[in-house]
C-alpha cells in the first residue's frame, strides 16, 4: 500500500466531506498514475468540485487523506501544491492584470525557475503572444481559458487538475487544447479531468470515475464501460448514473 | 517563509498601481487635502491665538502622523481587498503560498504605498506651512515606527474581519482610524478624556506617540519608557492580529469559504 501511495501521482484515500447533515463526498478513494488521464464525471452536485477543492488544499476534508506523490496535502501543503496546478472554468485569473502580469504573479507563487523564459515559452505554446499586454478581463472566454491553461502549466506540474477546461472553447481550439493536454500527460504528468462532454472524455481519458451523491459508483475504461452496463455510449451511461444511481448501484 | 510569495503579492500591487490612476491618486490625494486643510487652520489659529503653543507643530504634525498611520492600515487592507474584488482566493490559496507569506506580502505592499503618502505629506507640510520635523528630533523615527506597527496590526485585523464576514463588511475597514482617534489623543492630551476613555487610550500605541510628541513640543521631559510600552503593545497587537487572520483562514478552509468566496456565499 505504501509503495502504491509513493508511486501514484495522486492518492485519495477514504475522503469524506460533510456539512452538518449533508454529505458532499462520501468515502471516495482512487489513484491517478503518472501519464494517466482520469475523468472525474458526474451530474451537477455529485461532489466533483468538492473533491478537487480538497485535493487542492482549499477545503479541509472531514476525514480521509490526499497525497500528491506521497506527500500529505494536510501536513505538507506547500510542498504538495508545488507539484500541482489547476485550471477551472469557474476560477478565472484576475481580470485587472495583463496576461503576462498574471503569469509572472502566479509563476512567483509557484516558485518557477527561469520564469521569464518559461512565460515566453507558454505564451508561444498557447498562442497568447499577441495578448501579452492585454488585461485578462477583456479577453474572450476562450482566450481566458487558454491563459488559465498556460498558468496551469507554469510549474510543469506532476499533477494537473482540470475542471471543464474546454467548456468555453470553439471546436478547433478545444481539439488543440486536448492535444496539448494529451501531450503533457505523455510527458509524465497525471491529469484529473472533469467534463460534461462525454465524447471528449471518451477520446481523452484512460479511465473514468462516475460520482453520484458524493460516492464513486463506477470506474473503468470509458471505451469499454458503456458496453459493460448495456449502454451504447458514455453519454447514455452518464444519464443513467444521473437519473438512476441507486438502480445502477444495485446492478 | 519564502521571498517569492511575498514578492508576488507586492509585485501584483505594483502592477495594479501602474495601470490604474484610480489606485494611485488616493495614495497622495487625501493626505494632501488633509495637510492643506489643516495647514491653513493651524496658520489661522497661530494668527489669532495668544497662546504659547505653535499650532503648526502641534496640530499639523499630529495630522501628518495620524494620516500616516491610516495609510499604513489601509495599505494592508486595500491589498487584501484586491483579492476580494477579483475573486482570486481559489487561485491564490491553491498555490504553495503560505498564510505567513501572504500576510507579509500585504505588509510589504503597505510599506511602499504608505511611504508615498508620507513623502507627499512631509514635502507639503514643510514647504508650504513651515512644519519643521527637526523640532521633533530623531525621536520622530520611533514615533513613525510605532504608528506603522499598529497600522499593520489593524490592517491585518480588518482583512481578517472581511475574510470572515464577507465582502459586504468592507465598510468596516474604512472608518476604523476615525473610531480610534477620539481615544488616541491625537489632538489633545489623554488626561482630557474621562477615566474610562483614558483606560482605553493607554491600550492604544498611538496615544504614547502623541503624548510624547506634545511633551517634546512643550519642552517637557520625554519618557522613552512610555514609547517602549507603545512599541511593545503594537508588536503584541501584530502577533494577535496574525493569529486572528490565520484562525479565520483555517476556518475558511474548513468550511470551503476560500474556494467560493463572494458576496453571495458569505452571509
Amino acid at each position: 500500500m505504501e509503495s502504491d501511495r509513493a508511486g501514484a501521482a495522486l492518492a485519495v484515500d477514504r475522503l469524506c466531506k460533510t456539512y452538518g447533515a449533508t454529505v458532499a463526498v462520501d468515502d471516495v478513494s482512487f489513484r491517478v498514475a503518472p501519464s494517466e488521464i482520469v475523468g472525474l464525471l458526474g451530474p451537477n452536485g455529485a461532489g466533483k468540485t468538492t473533491t478537487i477543492n480538497m485535493i487542492l488544499g482549499v477545503l479541509e476534508p472531514t476525514s480521509g487523506a490526499v497525497r500528491i506523490e506521497g506527500i500529505d496535502v494536510a501536513r505538507r501543503r506547500s510542498q504538495a501544491l508545488a507539484r500541482t496546478n489547476f485550471a477551472a472554468v469557474h476560477a478565472p485569473l484576475p481580470g485587472n492584470l495583463t496576461v503576462q502580469q498574471n503569469l509572472r504573479f502566479f509563476g512567483l507563487l509557484y516558485r518557477v525557475k527561469q520564469l521569464s523564459q518559461r512565460i515566453e515559452d507558454l505564451l508561444a505554446e498557447f498562442d497568447l503572444v499577441r495578448f501579452r499586454d492585454v488585461k485578462c478581463g477583456v479577453l474572450s472566454s476562450g482566450e481566458q481559458t487558454r491563459v488559465g491553461l498556460a498558468k496551469a502549466m507554469l510549474n510543469r506540474p506532476h499533477l494537473l487538475l482540470l475542471d471543464e477546461p474546454t467548456a468555453s472553447l470553439d471546436p478547433a481550439v478545444a481539439r488543440d487544447t486536448r492535444a496539448v493536454i494529451q501531450g503533457i500527460a505523455r510527458a509524465g504528468t497525471a491529469v484529473l479531468w472533469t467534463s460534461h462532454n462525454m465524447v471528449e472524455v471518451t477520446e481523452v481519458c484512460d479511465r473514468v470515475l462516475f460520482l453520484s451523491h458524493g460516492r464513486i459508483l463506477l470506474e473503468g475504461d470509458p471505451k469499454k464501460l458503456p458496453a459493460e452496463y448495456g449502454k451504447q455510449t458514455l453519454e447514455e451511461l452518464f444519464i443513467t448514473v444521473a437519473r438512476e444511481p441507486l438502480a445502477l448501484e444495485l446492478a | 517563509m519564502r521571498g517569492s510569495g511575498v514578492l508576488a503579492i507586492a509585485l501584483r500591487q505594483l502592477y495594479l498601481m501602474r495601470g490604474s490612476p484610480a489606485r494611485v491618486l488616493p495614495l497622495f490625494a487625501w493626505v494632501a487635502i488633509d495637510i492643506v486643510l489643516w495647514g491653513f487652520i493651524t496658520r489661522y489659529l497661530n494668527s489669532v491665538s495668544h497662546a504659547q503653543l505653535d499650532f503648526v507643530s502641534a496640530l499639523l504634525g499630529a495630522v501628518l502622523l495620524w494620516d500616516f498611520f491610516s495609510r499604513v492600515m489601509q495599505g494592508v487592507s486595500t491589498t487584501f481587498l484586491e483579492d476580494v474584488w477579483s475573486r482570486n482566493f481559489l487561485n491564490l490559496f491553491a498555490t504553495p503560498l503560505r498564510v505567513s507569506e501572504y500576510v507579509a506580502g500585504l505588509v510589504v505592499s503597505s510599506i511602499a504605498t504608505s511611504l508615498v503618502g508620507l513623502a507627499v505629506m512631509l514635502v507639503l507640510a514643510s514647504a508650504v506651512f513651515g512644519l519643521s520635523f527637526f523640532s521633533y528630533g530623531l525621536v520622530l523615527i520611533p514615533f513613525l515606527l510605532v504608528l506603522f506597527l499598529f497600522g499593520i496590526a489593524l490592517g491585518i485585523t480588518a482583512s481578517a474581519v472581511v475574510l470572515r464576514l464577507g465582502p459586504a463588511s468592507e465598510w468596516f475597514v474604512w472608518p476604523v482610524p476615525a473610531l480610534i482617534s477620539p481615544f488616541a489623543g491625537v489632538f489633545y492630551p489623554v488626561a482630557t478624556l474621562p477615566p474610562w476613555m483614558q483606560a482605553i487610550a493607554y491600550l492604544l500605541p498611538p496615544s504614547y506617540v502623541f503624548e510624547g510628541m506634545r511633551a517634546i513640543l512643550a519642552g517637557r521631559p520625554f519618557s522613552s519608557a512610555s514609547l517602549l510600552i507603545g512599541a511593545a503593545l503594537a508588536l503584541l497587537y501584530i502577533l494577535l492580529a496574525y493569529a486572528f487572520f490565520a484562525s479565520v483562514h483555517r476556518r475558511a478552509v474548513r468550511t470551503g469559504l476560500i474556494a467560493r468566496y463572494s458576496a453571495e456565499t458569505v452571509s
